[in-house]
């Protein structure tokens, strides 16, 4: 009963040697191949993206005395507002083909949150007519704010379409 | 290698496995073959990550501005030694997860997710989550185009979720809007997750002995100087500083880290987090999946117990604990099993002092045995079989389920006998056989780095070379004993031991017979 002894032979080092090789390679390889190509050549971004609270459902009313009869007394506020804001509703036509029709319900459980959309175009690369409309309120049926502006798109150029109302409104960047 | 009742795709899965691990071990032996450490290597290149991690955290700039320069700069040290420890740290994660991912996948083919293995199991899934998530944050840490790309698509795939009042891709629409608290976010996930990471290795091995969190030392050698290589040879280069206004239209990809967002982009963020979902729904289910019953745990004879650990010591996963002896002498311990944790492997009896058959009770009786198969009918099976054979030159091998067939040996002048683990073999068994009229007796098991039980081969090995209790006796003459380790498949191998140990033991070349001396 011997151990077996554990020298490798010249030949099992050159496998050793080859398998340590085959491993590295492997890994260096594809850590970097084959590339990844997002976007074409001559393509460009738009991305749509925003925030915006939309307004109340309903308007603030002023209560009754009956009203404000029924309520315990540290909770007898005059104005009664609904906590539910409308959705958003926003389009996106690019070269007059509509791109966008998506409608942002808002936030949180009782509807009071803001709404938010973020959603990737990819478009050619060149000149292009970017028409935006939104709409943040419950009744009538035309949009709140509209912008309809022509950019010229570098290619992989990012088109960033937001919404600031401190800014009057829609942006383009 | 046994598995139960395997699908058949995974027997065939199991089978190329097998032929691969048998493969390698022709070029670098099976105690230094990678295929039989996986989870050590991923260890080690934990190992690598941390400290390379550690500097090179010393010299990031963890502002948006500075992040890309410092990385640059490090690149332009004298020798390129901080590009060479960056490329290291890349290459080091990218052989972590293969490892990690080949560990997982082997013990799934060999059936290595239920009954005691189920809690190691259970906590590795998560651990594949908190590697892949601190290595993508990595990719951010840089700010690069690569990391811009990165960023971006795992904030795209997370909004997906219906828990952010304002999509997180938000945080990158614009320069200004990537703020220096965002990047202390990125920070955080990369250095939060590896401690989660550290964290959930310790529960993965709690229930180890001598767990291998470091592999041999000629293999940890020969992969730490493949990944340097690695990263002198193909060194890791930035993209390109990250630019908001810019798309990264194409990128130098690491596949092994960052497959996740082609794959959504090829598909949807929705159809991934399915994916995502259901692969680890299945991982954490798989344990749970009908199985096989569990066979007999190992039962404790207090009468024969006299409290000397070695079951406790020699038990690869700490199912044995000592308790005070029922017999009440002060000091005096009683082995105790808790079956939960039990593999049911037999290393116990193999290293319990009374499992030996030279004790003169009829039923032979150990201080810890088997249910299934008791020593006493070992004892009975061996005795019987060498008495049916003929000749001089009888020999006997003993094996273990999990190993190369030892029936498939059988035939004239040879017996086998085969344990549930290599690791049962009391020594004493070995001169017994001998002296109740073996020529020579062959001991066989899994390979090394390929036991069932993890322990069972080497103790056994230990044990025979006297190195470990119990021993087989000094007087014992070796040149009537063969070792030979040889998985399932391997018989070829055991033939040729067998071939072996019979030029050794013939008649014209023995000293006279031992005889049988119970006492």
């Amino acid at each position: 009963m011997d151990r077996i002894p554990s020298r490798p032979t010249p030949l099992a080092w050159v496998g050793q040697f080859l398998l340590y090789g085959v491993f590295a390679l492997v890994i260096g390889v594809f850590s970097r191949w084959p590339q990844y190509r997002h976007l074409e050549d001559n393509q460009a971004l738009i991305k749509l993206s925003f925030t915006h609270a939309g307004k109340r459902v309903a308007e603030c009313r002023q209560l009754s005395a009956d009203e404000l009869a029924k309520l315990p007394p540290n909770m007898r506020s005059t104005m009664k507002c609904e906590r539910e804001r409308a959705p958003v509703r926003v389009e996106v036509d690019i070269d007059g083909a509509p791109a966008v029709r998506h409608v942002a319900e808002p936030s949180g459980l009782s509807k009071d949150g803001a709404s938010a959309v973020y959603q990737r175009l990819t478009v050619a690369a060149g000149e292009h007519r970017i028409a935006v409309r939104l709409k943040d309120s419950a009744g009538g049926s035309g949009f709140d704010y509209q912008r309809e502006q022509t950019v010229k798109l570098a290619p992989a150029q990012i088109l960033v379409i937001d919404f600031d109302a401190e800014k009057g409104g829609i942006t383009l960047q | 290698m046994a598995t139960g009742s395997a699908p058949p795709a995974r027997e065939t899965a199991l089978a190329l496995w097998q032929r691969g691990e048998r493969a390698l071990d022709a070029v670098s032996g099976s105690a230094l073959n990678p295929m039989r450490h996986l989870g050590a290597l991923g260890f080690q290149c934990f190992w690598l990550l941390a400290v390379s991690g550690v500097v090179l955290y010393g010299v990031l700039d963890t502002s948006v501005a500075g992040a890309y320069r410092s990385i640059a700069e490090l690149s332009r040290q004298p020798w390129y030694l901080g590009g060479w420890l960056r490329s290291l740290h890349r290459y080091a994660a990218d052989a972590f997860v293969v490892f990690m991912l080949a560990h997982l996948l082997r013990e799934w083919l060999f059936g290595r997710y239920r009954g005691f293995r189920r809690f190691s199991w259970l906590t590795g899934v998560p651990l594949l989550l908190f590697a892949f998530v601190s290595a993508i944050g990595g990719f951010w840490l840089n700010w690069d185009r690569l990391g811009q790309f990165s960023a971006i698509a795992t904030a795209e795939w997370l909004d997906a979720l219906p828990f952010f009042a304002s999509p997180l891709t938000r945080n990158f629409l614009a320069v200004a809007s990537v703020g220096d608290r965002l990047f202390s976010l990125f920070v955080f996930i990369h250095i939060g997750m590896p401690l989660l990471l550290v964290f959930g290795l310790w529960f993965h091995i709690q229930r180890l002995s001598r767990a291998a969190v470091f592999p041999p030392r000629a293999l940890a050698v020969g992969v730490t100087l493949a990944l340097l290589t690695l990263a002198l040879a193909l060194p890791v280069a930035n993209q390109g500083a990250a630019d908001l206004a810019i798309a990264p239209a194409t990128v130098a990809l690491d596949w092994w880290l960052l497959f996740v967002h082609p794959l959504m982009y090829a598909s949807s963020a929705g159809a991934l987090w399915l994916l995502v979902g259901a692969t680890l729904s299945l991982l954490f289910a798989l344990p749970w999946l009908p199985q096989p019953a569990a066979p007999a745990v190992a039962r404790v004879d207090p009468a024969n117990c006299n409290g000397c650990r070695r079951c406790f010591d020699d038990c690869p996963y700490a199912a044995i604990t000592m308790v005070p002896h029922p017999n009440g002498r002060i000091a005096r311990q009683l082995a105790q099993v808790n079956a939960d944790l039990c593999a049911s492997c037999g290393i116990c009896v193999g290293s319990c002092p009374s499992a030996t058959p030279f004790r003169s009770a009829a039923e032979l009786a150990t201080g810890i045995d088997m249910p299934q198969r008791p020593l006493n009918t070992l004892r009975l099976a061996m005795e019987s079989q060498l008495a049916a054979l003929q000749g001089d030159d009888r020999i006997v091998v003993i094996g273990c389920d999990r190993g190369a067939r030892v029936t498939a040996l059988e035939g004239a002048g040879v017996t086998s006998l085969s344990l549930i683990c290599a690791g049962m073999l009391p020594p004493s068994f070995v001169e017994y056989a001998l002296r109740a009229g073996a020529a020579g007796v062959l001991v066989t098991g899994c390979r090394e780095g390929g036991c069932e039980f993890r322990l069972g081969a080497l103790w056994t090995q230990q044990r025979l070379f006297g190195e470990r209790e119990p021993r087989l006796r000094a007087s014992v003459p070796r040149e009537r004993i063969e070792v030979t380790w040889a998985d399932a498949g391997d018989e070829p191998t055991l033939v040729e031991a067998l071939n072996a140990l019979r030029r050794r033991v013939a008649p014209v070349a023995r000293p006279a017979q031992m005889g049988v001396r119970h006492g």
